[in-house]
C-alpha cells in the first residue's frame, strides 16, 4: 500500500461522533457456533525453551499455543513430557473421576439434596495435569473450578460430598457454600467466593517460601473473567517485583457466567500476553491437551524452583457445562458450541492417545467408566449416611466457633442468647 | 527506664518482635530502606535484613493479599498501610479474606497479620490524611481493632497484636506520635518525654488486647474515648471542673465491657468521644452497649461528641476536630440531664 502524503489537520474531514465499542461474541443462541477467530497451530511446532530464558525471549509463547497431541493422537515435539503409560492411565482415571463426580453432584443438586454445585466439565486436564506436574507439597490456591486438583491428590470424595451436603461430617461445619473446599493436608487452600483474592495470596505464600529458603512453590488459578479484577494485577506486580516462585494460571474457558472473554479484554490480546508488561513470561497452552498442560506446568515449576521467577500460564479451554447449577447457558450462547470447540474434549483426546500407543482400549475404557461410576455411587451412599442439607449438621452452637482463635465474650453472650 | 515517643515505642515493639520471632516480617510502602514516612520502621531493615523488612509496590490490596498468603505459610506479617485513609483498596482482602479465613476453613487456615495504619486528624491532613475508619473494621466479624493513646500502651499493645493469632487492625493516631495532643491547637505541643507514659521498657512486655485503662479516675460522669480523644477528654474534664472518669478503651474489639459497665454504673452518666464521623460510627455501638447494660443506672441520655458527618475538611480543621470545648459542652449537658 502506497503511503499517503500526510495532510494537515485543516484538510482532514471532521470526524463523526464518537462510538462506544461494546464487545459481542461471535455466536448467540440460535446461531451457528463460530470459532473462526481461534487459531489452532499444529501440535509439536513449539520448542520447549530453557527454564532460565528471559521474558523477551519467551514473548512468542504468549500468543502461540503449546500443543503436544496431534490430530492422529500421537505426542509430538519438544514439549512431549514423555510420561509413562501408567501415569497417563492414572491421569485419564482422575479426569474421568472428576467428570463422573461432577455429573453425580449435579444430579443430587437437582434432587434438592444440596443447594448448589459447579461443574468443571471440559476443563479436567487443567486441574489433573497441573496437579501431576507439581509436587505433592506445593501449595495450591484454586478457584472454585479446580476440583480435579483434589481428585488428583487423592482426596476423599466422601469428604468432598460431605462438604457439599453440609452434613455432620462436613469438615467446614456447615459454614461454607458447597464446593468451597478447604483441605489443609492436601495443601489445597480454602476457596473464597470473592474472585481473584487467592492470586496475590499465592504470591505472598511463594514469597514466604523464598524468604524461608524453602523449596516449595505455589500455584494459583483464576478464570479469564477474573483477570479484570485488581487482585490479578496486584499478583502479577508482586510476583514480578519479588520474582516469587509461583505459577499463575488463567483458565480461559471463554465465558465468565454469560460474558464471553471479550469482556475481560480478550478481543485485543491473549491473557498470556498480559504477563509481558510485567516482565514475566506468559505461555499459552492447549488446555484440553493433557500432555501439553503437564509439560508447560512442569516447565514453569522447574523455572520457579530454580529461582528464575514466576510464570503466567493461559490454559485455553472451553467451559462445556453451565457456569453453575443456577445458570442456563442456552440463554446466551449456542447450545452445541462445545461439540464444535476446535480443541475437543480433554478426556477423549487422552483416551485416544492411549489407544493410539497401544496402552488402552475401548473395552478397558468402558470398564473404567463403570468402575468409577460404581465408586462414586458407593461414596455418595456413604456421604449421605452423614446427612444432607435437609438434615442439619452439627449443633448450631458451632457457628460461633473459629471466628477468632478464642471466643471473645461478645460471642459467648450471643451464643447464650441463641440458647447454647 | 528509657523515654520514648509513640514512634520510638512502635519501632521498639517491632524490633523486639523481629528479634524474638523469626516468622515476624515487616513490609509496606517506604518502610524498608527509608524507615517509613513516620520513621516507625527506621533502622529495622539494616538490623534484620531485606527479607525481614522490605519495601513494597504502591498497592494496598497487594500488600494485604500477600500478607495473608505469608500468614498461611506460617509467617507473622506486620504490613503497614501508609495512611488509614488508603486502606480501602485492601478492603476486600481484609473483610472477605483475613477476617473470615479461620471461620470459612473450619480453623484449617488463618491469617495472623497485624495491619498497622496511622489514623486520625488534627494535622491539617485534609480528606485523605485524617480519617478514622476504625468503625468500619469493628463491624467486620473476625477482625480485632486496637488504637493506643500513649507510647507505653503502643508498644505493649503492638506486641500483643503481633503475637495474636487473629488478624488485628492496629490504628496509630499520628497526631500523638510526638506528644499528647489535648485539642488546644493554639498551645505548643508538649513532647512525650514530659509525661510518665513515655517511660517504656526496652525489652519485651505486652498489654493484653480487650482491656481498657482508666486514663483519669472520677465519679460524676464516664467518658469513653480512645486514641487522641483520650487526651482531649482528660483536658475537657479538668476544664469543666467535673469529676469525670475517662476510660481509654485501647481495644475496640474485643471490647472491655466490664470496665465500661462498672464505670457507668458508678457515675450514672456517659459521654462518648471519637474523631470518626458520627452516623454508624463506633460510638453508636458504645452507646447501645451502655444503654443495654446500664439502663437502670443512667441519670441522663448518653451523649456523643464526634466528627461531623462530612468528609474531613482542610481549612475547617478545628471546626471539625472534636476539641475540648465541644467535649466540655457535652459534659455539662449530661450533668444537667
Amino acid at each position: 500500500m502506497a503511503r499517503k502524503k500526510p495532510t494537515s489537520s485543516a484538510d482532514r474531514p471532521a470526524p463523526g461522533p464518537l462510538r462506544l465499542h461494546v464487545p459481542e461474541p461471535a455466536a448467540r443462541p440460535g446461531d451457528d457456533p463460530d470459532f473462526s477467530h481461534v487459531r489452532v497451530p499444529a501440535a509439536g511446532v513449539s520448542q520447549r525453551p530453557p527454564i532460565d530464558a528471559s521474558e523477551p525471549e519467551l514473548r512468542a509463547y504468549a500468543e502461540g499455543l503449546v500443543r503436544v497431541l496431534g490430530d492422529d493422537h500421537r505426542a509430538v515435539g519438544d514439549w512431549d513430557p514423555q510420561l509413562d503409560a501408567d501415569t497417563l492411565r492414572r491421569g485419564l482415571r482422575h479426569m474421568l473421576l472428576t467428570r463422573i463426580f461432577d455429573d453425580r453432584m449435579l444430579r443430587v443438586q437437582r434432587q434438592g439434596k444440596t443447594s448448589f454445585y459447579i461443574k468443571s466439565t471440559g476443563e479436567e486436564a487443567v486441574s489433573v495435569a497441573q496437579a501431576y506436574a507439581l509436587r505433592e507439597d506445593d501449595m495450591l490456591f484454586p478457584s472454585y473450578r479446580q476440583q480435579g486438583l483434589l481428585v488428583a491428590r487423592g482426596h476423599s470424595l466422601v469428604d468432598m460430598m460431605c462438604q457439599i451436603y453440609n452434613n455432620t461430617r462436613d469438615r467446614l461445619k456447615g459454614r461454607q457454600l458447597p464446593i468451597m473446599y478447604s483441605v489443609r493436608e492436601k495443601h489445597f487452600f480454602s476457596i473464597s467466593g470473592n474472585l481473584g483474592t487467592q492470586f496475590p495470596q499465592a504470591v505472598g505464600w511463594a514469597m514466604a517460601s523464598a524468604m524461608k529458603g524453602d523449596t516449595r512453590i505455589a500455584a494459583s488459578w483464576v478464570g479469564e473473567g477474573t483477570t479484570a479484577e485488581a487482585d490479578f494485577h496486584y499478583a502479577l506486580t508482586f510476583a514480578s517485583v519479588y520474582q516469587a516462585p509461583v505459577i499463575l494460571n488463567v483458565v480461559n474457558n471463554q465465558y465468565a457466567i454469560s460474558s464471553f472473554q471479550g469482556f475481560a479484554g480478550g478481543e485485543h490480546a491473549t491473557f498470556a500476553q498480559r504477563a509481558s508488561g510485567y516482565g514475566l513470561p506468559g505461555i499459552r497452552v492447549d488446555g484440553n491437551d493433557f500432555l501439553a498442560v503437564h509439560a508447560v506446568t512442569q516447565w514453569a515449576a522447574e523455572r520457579a524452583r530454580a529461582n528464575h521467577g514466576p510464570t503466567l500460564i493461559e490454559l485455553f479451554t472451553y467451559r462445556a457445562a453451565a457456569h453453575s447449577t443456577s445458570d442456563d447457558p442456552s440463554a446466551y450462547r449456542p447450545e452445541d458450541e462445545f461439540a464444535r470447540w476446535p480443541l475437543g474434549d480433554p478426556i477423549e483426546r487422552l483416551k485416544q492417545h492411549l489407544i493410539a500407543i497401544g496402552e488402552w482400549s475401548e473395552a478397558r475404557h468402558e470398564q473404567l467408566v463403570k468402575d468409577l461410576d460404581d465408586q462414586v455411587r458407593a461414596d455418595l451412599k456413604e456421604a449421605e449416611s452423614y446427612g444432607t442439607l435437609s438434615t442439619p449438621p452439627a449443633s448450631p452452637s458451632s457457628m460461633f466457633e473459629d471466628v477468632f482463635k478464642d471466643m471473645p465474650e461478645h460471642l459467648v453472650r450471643q451464643r447464650r442468647e441463641m440458647g447454647y | 527506664m528509657p523515654k520514648m515517643n509513640m514512634i520510638q515505642a512502635i519501632n521498639s515493639a517491632l524490633d523486639v518482635m523481629l528479634d524474638r520471632d523469626d516468622t515476624v516480617v515487616i513490609f509496606g510502602e517506604d518502610v524498608g530502606y527509608f524507615g517509613g514516612v513516620f520513621r516507625c520502621t527506621a533502622g529495622l531493615q539494616k538490623k534484620y535484613g531485606k527479607t525481614r523488612v522490605f519495601d513494597t509496590p504502591i498497592a494496598e490490596g497487594g500488600i494485604l493479599g500477600a500478607a495473608i498468603g505469608m500468614g498461611v505459610y506460617g509467617l507473622r506479617p506486620v504490613p503497614e498501610i501508609q495512611f488509614a485513609d488508603y486502606i480501602y483498596p485492601a478492603f476486600d482482602q481484609l473483610v472477605s479474606e483475613a477476617a473470615r479465613l479461620r471461620y470459612r476453613s473450619g480453623g484449617e487456615f488463618s491469617a495472623p497479620i497485624t495491619v498497622r495504619a496511622p489514623c486520625g486528624g488534627g494535622i491539617f491532613g485534609g480528606q485523605t490524611h485524617s480519617q478514622s475508619p476504625e468503625g468500619i473494621f469493628t463491624h467486620v466479624s473476625g477482625l480485632k481493632t486496637v488504637m493506643p493513646s500513649n507510647p507505653y500502651d503502643a508498644k505493649g499493645l503492638l506486641i500483643a497484636a503481633i503475637e495474636d493469632d487473629d488478624p488485628v487492625m492496629f490504628f496509630e493516631p499520628k497526631r500523638i506520635y510526638n506528644g499528647p495532643f489535648d485539642g488546644h491547637h493554639d498551645r505548643p505541643l508538649q513532647p512525650w518525654s514530659k509525661f510518665p507514659q513515655s517511660e517504656v521498657p526496652d525489652g519485651y512486655y505486652r498489654i493484653d488486647l480487650g482491656k481498657a485503662a482508666v486514663a483519669r479516675p472520677g465519679n460524676e460522669v464516664t467518658v469513653l474515648a480512645y486514641g487522641t480523644m483520650v487526651h482531649v477528654s482528660v483536658a475537657a474534664v479538668e476544664e469543666a471542673e467535673i469529676d469525670g472518669e475517662v476510660i481509654d478503651l485501647r481495644s475496640l474489639l474485643p471490647i472491655d465491657l466490664d470496665a465500661i459497665v462498672e464505670s457507668v454504673k458508678k457515675t450514672g452518666r456517659c459521654v462518648i468521644v471519637h474523631e470518626a464521623t458520627r452516623t454508624g460510627g463506633f460510638g453508636a455501638e458504645l452507646s447501645a452497649l451502655v444503654q443495654e447494660h446500664c439502663f437502670h443506672h443512667l441519670e441522663a441520655p448518653i451523649e456523643r461528641v464526634t466528627g461531623w458527618d462530612t468528609p474531613y475538611p482542610h481549612a475547617f480543621e478545628w471546626h471539625y476536630f472534636p476539641g475540648p470545648e465541644r467535649v466540655t459542652r457535652a459534659l455539662k449537658k449530661v450533668m444537667e440531664g
